[in-house]
């Protein structure tokens, strides 16, 4: 049993703070942390290691600094880390993230199969959700986008039931394996990690790919370069602009809220059949 | 087959989403937003793609809403979806037909759809748009998008792969006026696939227990965690009620459980458009703004007069929710109880 667990390191957005002068994103002082779906991705794969054995590898293309989200992964019980780091990586959009990731998996195939693929439901920096869909259109493998839960997996036919959250309610779906999950916060309750996991984790170092070694990359395919998107331009959202402050100190209760109700009156967007016009 | 593309005009593509034959309403504001676009395209034309099973009956809605012709593959394969059939489908006609651009709405089935696509025939995606325009200049598609939880908009641009493809969230373009009478071109396309080629099917559906399309909804009567407990959700219901309305929420309140997840209005939510957004103890963070800001009309009530959701609000009361709500009520439902 193999999983690998694709997980990426993201700006904490709740403290994410843009210089209004240049409309960049200031990240001095943001704190960085593992994509909240991703470690529950982590979590899911390290059940599924304690109940039929096997390994969880996990892996993330990012800078230098992604190796404190990778070993805190090995503290929750992965087994090996991969981080593919290189500057000509850089600037990559959806297709070329989806390459670099589909290429390293890949490469882990020709060592051993592996069984299960595990994606976030989306990374909180770009909110996409498309890296997952486009790892598994490279592999050809089936994809369940949105997985809430594994009902059954059985490792030697080779097949597993797996719930997806669609709009209609609850999707049970048999699938064959490898498959490529993409998965909510429902999958798995993240538990503390343990001290074992812990203390493995402070001597392991993560192994460090590159574009060139242990296995090249396709120039064309990463970075700028493989990316067919581009920023034309970014800036801060026009705010609304406010509207009539009415304070219920001054006014008092009962004018304050016919005010409002007459102002929403006179907006003509919804029209009260049994209302006086907000003066009772 | 040698069938000739009869017209270089550039297609603009929007996929018609549709579930058990009944099709989804952000297909017909994708269309909308396509006409847009077609007028600053000279020459190009807007078309829409269909698949699933006995669908063709959806084909004249979209003549209706602006497409003037309907690419239909019918196939019992595709009901109900699964990604490899839609995707296997979608990608054909792609390489056969070459769009310019193709828009997908940003549902479950249009993100998980899109980007099988968009690799599978090689080109870039932007996902979740607010705004669609043609550069002047390039004359491609330029898409924008908030990204770092809403705090940044960028506009994106794909230059050279074709089609330029975006999505977009249900709710955040407007619906066009339907014309009544509208004729459109259906193409029939074969699928070419076999049940043994999928690797999925789906065993059941557990149907969600409650079909809340908050979305849709005229008016929304919203709480956050300033309503202090589940209890006082009561009251916005009863307010939604006078209102003819329905109850949303901010994160915090579906984080503690005082409401399910098909509640959240936000990024992480549903975006919605009411034409009355009323905010009750709901602090305005722009996760949470993003979401509601193209309401036509909101009020917010809050106790703190510094809230940012003031900033977006056409009226707002400062003042305590648990005294303004009921008196809300009182006055909305005013006449009718004699008062
Ligand atoms: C990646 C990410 C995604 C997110 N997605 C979403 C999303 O989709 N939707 C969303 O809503 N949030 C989202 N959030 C959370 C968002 O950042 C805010 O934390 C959240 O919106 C705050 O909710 P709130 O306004 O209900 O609570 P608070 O910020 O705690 O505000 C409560 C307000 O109630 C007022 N209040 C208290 N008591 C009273 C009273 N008696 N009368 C009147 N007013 C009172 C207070 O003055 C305060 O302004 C997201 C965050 C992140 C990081
Ligand atoms: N640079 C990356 N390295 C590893 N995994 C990634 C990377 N980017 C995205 N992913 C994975 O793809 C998921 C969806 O990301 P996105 O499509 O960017 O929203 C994430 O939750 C991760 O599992």
């Amino acid at each position: 049993m193999h999983s690998v667990v694709a997980i990426k390191q993201v700006p904490d957005t709740s403290n994410v703070r843009i210089n209004p002068e240049t409309g960049t994103l200031i990240r001095e002082g943001v704190p960085t942390i593992i994509n909240p779906y991703d470690i529950h991705a982590v979590e899911m794969a390290v059940r599924i290691k304690e109940q039929f054995g096997g390994t969880v590898t996990v892996i993330s293309m990012g800078p230098p600094k992604a190796m404190e989200a990778l070993i805190e992964c090995v503290e929750q019980g992965a087994d090996r880390a991969i981080l593919i780091s290189d500057r000509r990586f850089g600037a990559a959009d959806t297709l070329a993230t989806s390459y670099v990731l589909a290429h390293t998996i890949e490469a882990l195939q020709k060592e051993g199969p592996v069984d299960l693929l595990l994606f976030g439901k989306q990374a909180i920096d770009g909110d996409t959700g498309q890296v997952g869909p486009g790892v598994a259109a490279r592999l050809q493998v089936p994809l369940l986008s949105n997985a809430v839960m594994i009902e059954s997996f059985d490792p030697v036919a080779r097949k597993a039931v797996i719930h997806r959250k669609i709009e209609q309610g609850v999707e049970v779906i048999e699938t064959s394996l490898p498959a490529l999950l993409t998965v909510e916060k429902e999958i798995a309750t993240v538990k503390r990690a343990a001290l074992s996991n812990v203390i493995n984790a402070a001597r392991y170092k993560p192994e460090l790919w590159t574009g060139d070694a242990p296995v090249p990359f396709d120039p064309e395919q990463i970075g700028i370069k493989g990316s067919p998107t581009i920023v034309g331009k970014a800036f801060t959202p026009t705010p609304r602009g406010a509207g009539a402050i009415l304070s219920v100190a001054e006014k008092g209760l009962r004018q304050t809220v016919a005010d409002a109700l007459a102002m929403i009156v006179q907006a003509n967007v919804v029209t009260f059949e049994h209302h006086n016009g907000g003066r009772s | 087959m040698s069938e000739q593309i009869e017209t270089p005009a550039p297609r603009i593509w929007v996929f018609i989403e549709q579930e058990e034959g009944q099709p989804h309403p952000v297909s017909w504001e994708l269309l909308g937003a396509a006409a847009r676009l077609s007028a600053e395209l000279p020459g190009s034309v807007v078309e829409g793609v269909l698949l699933g099973h006995n669908v063709a009956g959806i084909a004249p809605q979209a003549y209706r809403y602006g497409a003037t012709r309907v690419y239909l593959i019918d196939d019992p394969l595709l009901e109900p979806y699964r990604n490899l059939p839609y995707g296997h489908g979608v990608s054909m006609l792609v390489t056969k037909y070459k769009p310019e651009i193709f828009l997908f709405g940003a549902t479950t089935l249009g993100r998980d759809l899109a980007g099988t696509i968009a690799t599978r025939v090689h080109t870039g995606l932007t996902a979740d748009c607010t705004e669609l325009t043609i550069d002047p200049k390039l004359k491609i598609l330029a898409a924008t998008r908030p990204t770092f939880g809403g705090n940044l908009m960028a506009t994106i641009l794909c230059r050279k792969h074709r089609p330029q493809m975006a999505t977009v969230r249900p709710r955040v373009l407007s619906m066009p006026e339907p014309l009544p009478a509208a004729e459109g071109e259906l193409l029939r396309e074969p699928l070419d696939l076999n049940e043994r080629d999928i690797p999925v099917r789906r065993l059941r559906l557990i149907p969600g227990k409650e079909q809340l399309n908050i979305e849709y909804a005229d008016v929304i009567v919203a709480g956050g965690r300033g309503m202090g407990g589940p209890k006082g959700f009561t009251l916005l219901e009863e307010l939604a009620e006078s209102l003819g309305g329905v109850v949303g929420a901010s994160r915090p309140v579906i984080d503690a459980g005082w409401l399910g997840h098909e509640h959240q209005v936000g990024q992480t939510g549903k975006t919605v458009r009411p034409k009355l957004y009323i905010a009750a103890g709901i602090s305005g963070a722009v996760q949470h703004t993003v979401g509601m800001s193209g309401s036509n009309f909101i009020l917010a009530i809050n106790s703190d007069p510094k809230a940012p959701i003031f900033q977006v609000a056409n009226a707002s009361i400062v003042g305590d929710l648990y005294k303004v709500i009921p008196e809300l009520i009182r006055q909305v439902k005013g006449t009718r109880n004699g008062q």
